[in-house]
């Protein structure tokens, strides 16, 4: 019985592959069904084990926008002096992935014509740059590609494809508060980024 | 492309004229997917075969949902626990991949173990197959690598202690054995550059090792040729020879198909926990390991100091160098189980010691009322760790640095600093384990309670060492203000 044993453990693989050769396998039609079956099979559970990786991977573009929060930016009083634009910070709080990151933001506060106080985003709509406001020129100038815009925002010239972008606000318990967004750049109608 | 006829026998014509892939005409030699597809097996196709693909495919999916978790994953000490509980309470499927991931581990040990029992009941690692042991057991020992370096990951308590311990264990190695400890750890005690040292081997450099010696493995596997069943004569063995493809090829997708049932079942319906952050001044945590080194751990408590080097290293490494040369000391061409009893019998006692070992374990921790009660607390915090919602980690300025402060509460900040509040509320008000943190006060309470709790601590603030505030009215408005700020 130890003989034939032996003959199998140190018999080559390739004798075995010669042989088998000479007995013609399986019919190559049957097989290749089958080969189309197991094929369509694997993809099958392969497309489902993607189906978490997938969600898994996009999940910081698919999840759900933050809710509205205001901002303070000052007390009514304290800006009852406002007449041409003022620059003012407010805490601005976001997520990114798994940080709470606490920045500050400048927005501009100005009275419209109504006399109402308004906030303006001091961020260029054409490529993002920080636009400062000019009390000797009386208009909002950018310092990187000449961007001008009036007290109220409004586009006046230069390459920027809109005004400055508005600012949602309003009064609240005396206090002037904003919603701060950030807009897409270089498109002609404002649109909401985060 | 399109003037080629697709002839029989081939898949692709344009691709099997410059690769010869798939060109089925050809040889073996010539053709590796029929080099695949047709390999030989003695005494045709078998389920006691399907071990090895099912570890390849516990592989793949590893770093499959590895290099996904690295997605969200940040190997340092003072991020590796958010971004874990952040992928884990917050990301869609992220609980799902960890689980698969974690759990993936343990079915590599569990299917190692029957691939290792099924070559050692076969007898497999005979004759011309001792280079594809000894690759096999460098696999085995990778493995295990893998799943020590990734436990420390998460940086939970369970991580850091149970990896504190296995760390020390190399201080067992008479001289070598602190240094090495140290350069594993950088540097003496546990802490960043450690998680930075074991994500670096999790990541890279040991499935860097595990794919040379897979790709090793396989090789000398189709050198050696299968194994083929323990006994029959070669006539009746060439005559049932079958081809990999189909019948071993489908054996093998089932037995792929199950590890991915099982492995999905656990991580939908059982996931992986995570516990509470590392707290390396915690004295009452009582660390255990991973299921499968239990057993071990077991064993080390039968060393007492002056003989725990034999135990603790002389004996399993004995035992692992016997293991490994195997095929060296059992020469004899016999692969029948019943004609082999004294290495059968060293296997059966092997196991059934790790077993008792790991029996034994678990019944001490039972019986041991504090261990048990410490135990079932260390379940419960970490039950309620996973209950609780995700916080973000709070980034960049510290709100109490760059606060824009009305006038009023910046002299409340100024009062605030000098009362030393910030001794036990911490630096960036965060809190330190002497007292909570004051990030969010504002919101909480109003000014007239926070008048109230500054003037008057409760009996739980009084009992943490929170004094009452004693300073004039105009001072303690302002520190009100200054609090009520802070939201």
């Amino acid at each position: 019985m130890s003989h034939p044993v032996k003959t199998h453990i140190s018999g080559t693989a390739h004798g075995f592959r010669e042989d088998y050769k000479k007995l013609g396998g399986a019919s190559s039609s049957r097989r290749s069904f089958l080969g189309v079956l197991l094929g369509a099979g694997a993809s099958g559970v392969g497309a489902l084990l993607s189906v978490p990786l997938l969600r898994f991977l996009l999940h910081p573009l698919v999840r759900a926008k933050a809710q509205v929060s205001w901002k303070e930016i000052g007390s009514v009083e304290e800006l009852a002096s406002v007449t041409s634009p003022v620059k003012k910070l407010v805490k601005v709080e976001q997520r990114d992935g798994w940080r709470r990151i606490v920045s500050e933001k400048a927005v501009y506060v100005y009275r419209d014509s109504n006399g109402h106080l308004c906030a303006l985003s001091s961020v260029c709509p054409h490529l993002g740059c920080s636009i400062a406001w000019h009390d000797d020129k009386n208009k909002f100038i950018c310092p990187c590609h000449n961007g001008q815009f009036a007290a109220d925002g409004k586009l006046l010239g230069g390459p920027p494809p809109r005004g400055m972008d508005q600012l949602k606000s309003k009064v609240e318990g005396g206090k002037l508060v904003v919603h701060y967004q950030t807009f897409k750049q270089l498109v002609p109608i404002k649109e909401v980024i985060a | 492309m399109a003037t080629q006829p697709k002839e029989p026998g081939t898949y692709n014509p344009w691709i099997d004229q410059r690769t010869g892939i798939g060109d089925r005409r050809k040889g073996i030699a010539e053709s590796p997917l029929r080099a695949v597809l047709d390999e030989a097996i003695p005494g045709g196709a078998s389920l006691a075969y399907v071990f090895g693909s099912g570890l390849l495919y516990l592989f793949l999916s590893q770093v499959v949902t590895g290099m996904f978790l690295a997605l969200y994953y940040v190997p340092s000490a003072d991020h590796a626990h958010t971004t874990v509980a952040y992928l884990t309470k917050e990301v869609t499927s992220g609980s799902f991949l960890r689980s698969v991931h974690a759990y993936g581990s343990s079915a590599i040990v569990i299917v190692l173990l029957l691939h290792v029992s099924q070559t050692f009941l076969y007898g497999a690692y005979k004759g011309r197959r001792k280079l594809l042991w000894l690759a096999g057991c460098v696999l085995f020992a990778l493995m295990l690598g893998m799943s020590f370096t990734g436990y420390l990951l998460p940086w939970d308590q369970k991580a850091y202690f149970a990896t504190t311990v296995g760390t020390n264990i190399l201080t067992y190695i008479p001289v070598i054995g602190s240094p090495l400890k140290s350069l594993l750890r950088g540097g003496a005690e546990m802490g960043t550059l450690t998680l930075s040292r074991f994500f670096v081997l999790h990541v890279f450099l040991l499935p860097a090792l595990i794919v040379i010696f897979i790709a090793a493995h396989i090789f000398l596997f189709r050198k050696a040729g299968p194994a083929g069943p323990i006994q029959g004569d070669p006539q009746t063995l060439k005559r049932s020879t079958e081809p990999f493809y189909p019948k071993q090829a489908v054996f093998d997708l089932l037995f792929a198909l199950v590890i991915i049932g099982c492995l999905g079942l656990l991580a939908h319906y059982l996931p992986v926990a995570l516990g509470p952050k590392a707290n390396p001044s915690d004295t009452h945590y009582v660390p255990r390991p991973e299921w499968y080194y239990i057993p071990v751990f077991q064993w080390l408590k039968y060393w007492e100091s002056g003989f725990a080097v034999v135990g603790i290293l002389v004996i399993p490494a004995f035992a692992a160098l016997l293991f490994t040369a195997l095929p060296f000391l059992d020469r004899r061409p016999e692969r029948r189980p019943w004609k082999r009893p004294v290495s059968m019998s060293i296997y059966g006692f092997i196991f059934i010691g790790l077993g008792a070992l790991g029996g034994i374990s678990h019944r001490n921790d039972l019986r041991d009322p504090a261990i048990a009660a410490q135990l079932a607390k260390q379940q419960a915090d970490v039950a309620a760790f996973i209950k609780k919602p995700f916080e973000p980690e709070l980034a960049g300025v510290s709100p109490f640095a760059a606060m824009p402060l009305s006038p009023v509460a910046s002299q409340g900040k100024k009062v605030f600093e000098r009362e030393r509040c910030i001794e036990c509320h911490g630096e960036d008000l965060s809190g330190t384990p002497s007292a909570p943190s004051l990030l969010g006060v504002g919101q909480k309470h109003d000014a007239s309670r926070l008048r109230s709790i500054l003037q008057q601590p409760s009996d739980a603030m009084a009992d943490g060492g929170m004094q009452p505030v004693d300073v004039n009215e105009e001072d303690l408005t302002a520190l009100i203000a200054f609090l009520e700020s802070l939201k």
